[in-house]
């Protein structure tokens, strides 16, 4: 089995466990003020350490790319509050035109 | 009955991300068969875009395990949390599971009687894992017929996805600063860790930013 197989489903099964346990534990168990605060911080941590892994990151090297503009446009368009396919979307199309001409 | 309306309304407008979520899997050397398998065994929009990008930034196969699990633990408290709304038991406690996802979820707990709440999360929930599932074949199928992801913009689709999940999460100073630092921390362990581990190692920051207050 390949490593990316290994991932898709072990991901997979993980996460699906995570949502049926909600349905076998009490509700003293998960529902504790410092454990939820850590919870709901923890999608802010991991996901801005993806957009930054994914936009500066080629491995382990760091390099600017059409990906900084890409992830510009992104930002601009959320702050004028876009849907998310229209982000995604135009932030594809303008790293598309930067990596055609300027890299 | 309006919760229907609005159930199946939201399903189509988030199943349609299916298609980004596709496409940037696909990008990152996954094949179809597994952006599909994710969709529709995971079923989770952000554990399934961190398994993708985790992988796709080189990290290892735990590593991607690790960083999905950490973003589903809120399906967990969902499904806790609508445990005495829904009452579920056998084959449908199985299947509800599943269904138990950010969307879904905020349906059913907007709702101001029982009986909205059952059916919002069901339409919610089955309506977006059919459009989802759908729309992510799509999307992996469109990309796959194109040749360099970079020429397609498709290496910023990715980070633009996870950004635009972010996004209404930074809603105070607290989150602003923790944004920040995970930032900060990812970029300063990328060239000392494996790739992927600066990722996960953010989580971290997260335990310590809730310790406290």
């Amino acid at each position: 089995m390949t490593q990316t197989w290994f991932a898709v489903i072990g991901s997979s099964l993980l996460c699906y466990g995570l949502k049926f346990l909600g349905t076998v534990v009490p509700h003293s168990w998960l529902e504790k003020p410092r454990f939820t605060r850590v919870n709901n911080l923890i999608p802010v941590a991991l996901l801005t350490a993806l957009v930054a892994v994914n936009v500066f990151a080629t491995k382990t090297k760091l390099q600017v790319d059409q990906r900084v503009i890409g992830i510009a446009t992104a930002i601009a368009l959320l702050y004028l509050k876009r849907s998310f396919l229209t982000v995604v979307v135009g932030s594809a199309l303008i790293s598309a035109l930067a990596y055609k001409y300027l890299f | 009955m309006s919760v229907k309306r609005d159930a199946m309304g939201l399903s189509f407008a988030v199943g349609l991300y299916g298609s980004a979520f596709g496409a940037a899997a696909v990008a990152n050397h996954f094949s179809v068969a597994q952006a599909c398998f994710l969709s529709l065994v995971l079923f989770s929009g952000a554990s399934q875009f961190a398994v993708v990008g985790v992988i796709g930034a080189g990290g290892s196969a735990l590593n991607a395990i690790g960083t999905g699990g950490l973003l589903g633990i809120r399906n967990a408290l969902y499904s806790l949390r609508l445990k005495s709304i829904l009452q579920l038991r056998g084959l449908k406690r199985v299947v509800g599971s599943q269904l138990t996802i950010d969307e879904s979820t905020g349906i059913a707990l907007a709702q101001e009687n029982k009986s909205n709440s059952i059916t919002g999360f069901w339409y919610t929930g089955i309506g977006v894992y059919f459009w989802w599932n759908l729309f992510t074949l799509i999307g992996a199928l469109g990309a796959q017929s194109i040749g360099n992801p970079s020429q397609w913009g498709l290496d910023s689709a990715v980070p633009a996805a996870f950004l635009a999940l972010v996004w209404p999460r930074l809603k105070d100073r607290n989150s602003w600063v923790l944004a920040a630092a995970a930032t900060a921390l990812s970029l300063i362990l990328t060239p000392i860790f494996p790739a992927g581990l600066p990722i996960i190692s953010c989580a971290l920051l997260a335990l310590i930013f809730g310790w406290r207050v």
